[in-house]
């Protein structure tokens, strides 16, 4: 009953439980009201940031092929690592996803929205004792603009003509307007560093909460407290170890043995059992990544529109939610936005699974025979399991699938972006922008569908340079119905980011941009004494 | 008059033969020389299989470090830099020659010295198996005898149940068990075995005290059925029937005169044993997160980086040639036929 109560008590300061239901629940469990309230209260004491301690983490997302420069960062162990020893110019905020200075204290824009100045902040050291310049901040830009930097950023950079430092501030002129650059500009990669980290890019030196003290790629990481950080929201524990962990199994039973305090993905299947393990908590929050089959439209036997609807409505969402990720996921509409972004379409009807519907698209189609769709255990989570569920959902509606497994080593290469019918993953993007352009702008690389639209395009570029936001949501709805009704995506459902910790660890902040409470956790959370 | 044989031939297999360097000298140096002499070109042709096997896999450094992210421009900027773009033969030369003069070069993906970084690897997993195989080998031998004395009692068909359990059990679902038993039920021993600079050597004892017993229980088994088989095989021939009937115990029987001879088929167990002990255990350093060169070559295989592949292939390779040269000495060491060949 305690333990049932204490995370009631939890619940209700997070917020997630009001102090009404939290008095009545604390009722019904037998608990005169005094005795509740003096719980409550303990539990918003707990809440008060506390100062020291060192915290572990058991991450998957690490190899020995890492390295410390932010251009290479690719997985998440790296990522969490980076958001400890470096800082970009702007963090997207939990709460809504809008952009926060950070290095940079404010900034503005030209009507145009084609140059923008950010005034660099003052007072900000680096780890070797020297103090942040608008310079460094401008080498930094520079070198990710370079092609050689491999620089994951570097489509971010492509958009910008020009950049020069203009007293304590940068100027970026921009090839076209885009009202977006500040978020643009809160990518992982981005960390500002001495000389923008010419010559030693993996030296792991920023101006982050922590210093970099042990840098073992793939095995283990350590930082200790910078003690001349110049936030103080942030940073509390004395120092943050980072572990490897890439077997999910050895990440479960590390936390449940108390070896590690904070560990990431947690498989939907095995949250139910982990839950109900003493004194681990489950931290979840719907995501902005999606799971999806992607055609190409520019391929027979789908460049029949006809055909591509009968298989966005072949598919069975509420059965795929509730059995690839056991309901650790919300429905997709077939675009690829969801709730999490700003200016997200919200009255866009929700397809649903029409056995009927879709075996009458189907027949107008013309089409007959098998269709082949390729899909791999490196797709995604269960993306083997989804294309079969898939399948016997089609033969419903008469569609014949052909599920073709394909090995997860070389999936990348040899099959996403090739092969004409394929399961695959995106990862969110910070602005409804980014995602469009990454992947149904008309000459992006990675167009996975082929979704090659001039009047797309043109909405596109207007949306990115326009600062009215009526007119802005406007065009982003009326995209999301073009791709939705006319692409290439079918998109069954956006992940939950699932991350779990010890019920040591306090201050946890739900964020929708990144697992790992916005890939922050170790800087953001405390643990008591 | 009987002239008898010299009184060497006259116990033929009862004393045990030690190895005499001073007769064994010269037969045995050139025949030492030739096995390194092989294993020379053995190292060779793997460091040619891999390369050609990497050169297989689909894509390549540049795809494989981009992932999903990947551009033609980004890969195009990768392969110039890391000379990817040369023909693979005069890759694999260039590589060769580097190799030869002792330098291992540095890692396609971080940049980082492979040299340094697989020292570190080896180091570990070096330690890891060197402490299974100081608990396994010395248990493995003594069971095994101990079998043979209580032959059909039920203490050795017990241990052969055991053995043959430990043996069948998959060695992840051996790990998970005892991470599951000491771990997160008893809270004995860490589930991960975390190895971090500042600690002592009864720490990383205590650390690695899961994947080490669990190794253990892998090789414990193989190693303890092969001593009682071989020595088994041995008590039927005729010199021990004749220090039966001199009225030896048979304790003494077993490890002064059976063992001795049957130390040949041991020792070759033992070998392989110790080379699965070293380069096998992957699954094991998965599992308890041990910083091994298992995993560490399994990352680079997929990043597709080719020098740090050949040259954990090369060390892999290495060892097992190494084991097994050692074994073959010590087994003819141990058996006077094979020393003198005719």
């Amino acid at each position: 009953m305690s333990r049932e109560l204490e995370y009631l008590a939890r619940e209700a300061v997070r917020g997630r439980l009001n102090r009404r239901d939290f008095l009545g629940r604390a009722a019904a469990l037998g608990l005169t009201l005094p005795v509740a309230s003096k719980l409550l209260n303990s539990a918003a004491y707990a809440q008060a940031p506390r100062k020291g301690g060192d915290l572990i983490c058991g991450l998957v997302g690490g190899e020995s092929t890492n390295s410390l420069d932010p251009a290479t960062f690719l997985s998440q162990v790296p990522q969490v690592f980076g958001k400890c020893w470096g800082e970009t110019l702007v963090y997207s905020k939990p709460e809504d996803g809008s952009p926060v200075g950070l290095l940079a204290e404010s900034w503005d824009a030209s009507d145009d929205v084609k140059e923008w100045t950010f005034k660099i902040r003052k007072g900000v050291k680096f780890h070797d004792g020297k103090d942040m310049t608008p310079d460094d901040v401008l080498a930094t830009f520079q070198r990710h603009s370079d092609p050689n930097a491999k620089s994951g950023a570097l489509g971010v950079m492509e958009n910008i003509a020009a950049m020069k430092v203009d007293g304590e501030n940068i100027v970026f002129t921009l090839k076209n307007a885009d009202a977006d650059l500040p978020l643009l500009l809160s990518d992982y990669h981005l960390i500002i560093q001495p000389s923008g980290g010419v010559g030693a890019p993996d030296a792991g030196i920023g101006t982050g909460p922590y210093k970099v003290e042990a840098n073992e790629p793939g095995v283990r990481y350590m930082a200790t407290k910078f003690d001349e950080h110049w936030r103080d929201d942030v940073g509390f524990v004395d120092t943050v170890e980072i572990l490897v962990m890439n077997d999910t199994t050895a990440r479960m039973s590390a936390l449940q043995s108390g070896q590690v305090h904070i560990i990431n993905r947690v498989e939907p299947k095995t949250v139910s059992l982990i839950e109900r393990a003493p004194g681990v908590v489950i931290e979840r929050v719907p995501s902005k990544g999606h799971y999806v089959f992607v055609m190409h439209i520019n391929t027979p036997p789908f460049d029949n529109n006809d055909l591509r609807m009968a298989l966005k409505l072949a598919i069975d969402r509420d059965a795929m939610v509730d059995t690839i990720l056991q309901g650790y996921a919300t429905k997709g509409n077939d675009f690829p936005i969801n709730q999490s972004y700003a200016y997200a379409p919200k009255d866009i009807p929700q397809r649903a699974y029409d056995p009927e519907e879709a075996a009458s698209f189907y027949k107008k189609s013309g089409h007959s025979g098998p269709i082949q769709l390729k899909t791999s255990e490196v797709a995604f989570p269960g993306a083997v399991d989804a294309a079969t569920l898939f399948q016997q959902q089609a033969a419903k509606a008469g569609i014949q699938i052909e599920v073709q497994r394909e090995p997860g080593d070389g999936y990348w290469d040899q099959v996403w972006n090739k092969q004409p019918f394929c399961a695959s993953y995106w990862g969110g993007r910070p602005t409804q922008d980014g995602m469009y352009s990454t992947a149904y702008y008309s000459k992006a690389d990675w167009n996975d569908t082929r979704f090659m639209r001039p009047d797309f395009d043109a909405k596109l570029l207007e949306a990115r340079g326009e600062l009215d936001q009526e007119r802005r949501a406007q065009l982003y709805r009326e995209m999301a119905l073009m791709v939705r009704d006319e692409g290439g995506l079918i998109l069954p459902m956006f992940n939950d980011f699932i991350d779990a910790h010890t019920d040591q660890v306090q201050g946890w902040i739900s964020d929708p941009n990144y697992e790992m409470s916005g890939l922050s956790a170790p800087i953001r959370v405390w643990l008591p004494s | 008059m009987v002239t008898l044989p010299p009184a060497s031939l006259q116990n033929e297999g009862v004393v045990r033969h030690m190895p005499r360097l001073r007769m064994v000298g010269g037969p045995l140096v050139k025949m030492i020389a030739q096995r390194i002499a092989l294993g020379v070109l053995l190292l060779w042709a793997v460091s040619v299989l891999i390369f050609a096997g990497t050169q297989i896999l689909p894509g390549d450094v540049a795809t494989a470090m981009l992932g999903q992210q990947a551009t033609p421009e980004a890969i195009a900027n990768i392969r110039n830099e890391l000379g990817l773009d040369r023909p693979a033969v005069v890759r694999y030369f260039d590589w060769l020659g580097n190799a030869l003069q002792g330098d291992l070069g540095k890692s396609y993906t971080n940049r980082q010295d492979i040299a340094t970084n697989i020292g570190k690897r080896l180091g570990n997993t070096m330690f890891l198996a060197l402490c299974a195989a100081v608990i396994a080998v010395p248990l493995a031998i003594t069971l095994g005898v101990l079998a043979v004395r209580y032959r059909n009692t039920f203490f050795d068909k017990f241990l052969s149940i055991l053995t043959l359990s430990t043996v069948s059990l998959p060695e992840f679902f051996a790990g998970y068990l005892l991470i599951l038993l000491f771990a997160v039920q008893l809270r004995w021993f860490p589930s991960t075995a975390t190895i971090r600079p500042s600690m002592d050597f009864g720490d990383k004892l205590y650390a690695i005290a899961l994947p080490c017993l669990t190794l253990v229980l892998v090789v414990v088994g193989h190693m303890m059925r092969m001593t009682r088989a071989a020595i088994l095989n041995v008590l039927s021939s005729a010199y021990v029937e004749t220090a039966e009937l001199k009225g030896l115990s048979p304790s003494r029987i077993i490890w002064r005169h059976a063992l001795p001879n049957a130390l040949a088929p041991i020792v070759n167990v033992v070998a392989l044993n110790l080379a699965y002990l070293i380069v096998g255990v992957v699954v094991v350093e998965v599992i308890f997160v041990y910083p091994g060169m298992g995993q560490f070559m399994v990352d680079h295989v997929s990043k597709r980086d080719v020098p740090v592949v050949q040259a954990c292939g090369l060390v892999f390779a290495a060892v097992y040639i190494v084991l097994n040269i050692v074994a073959d000495v010590a087994a003819i060491v141990a058996n006077p036929r094979l020393r003198h060949p005719r």
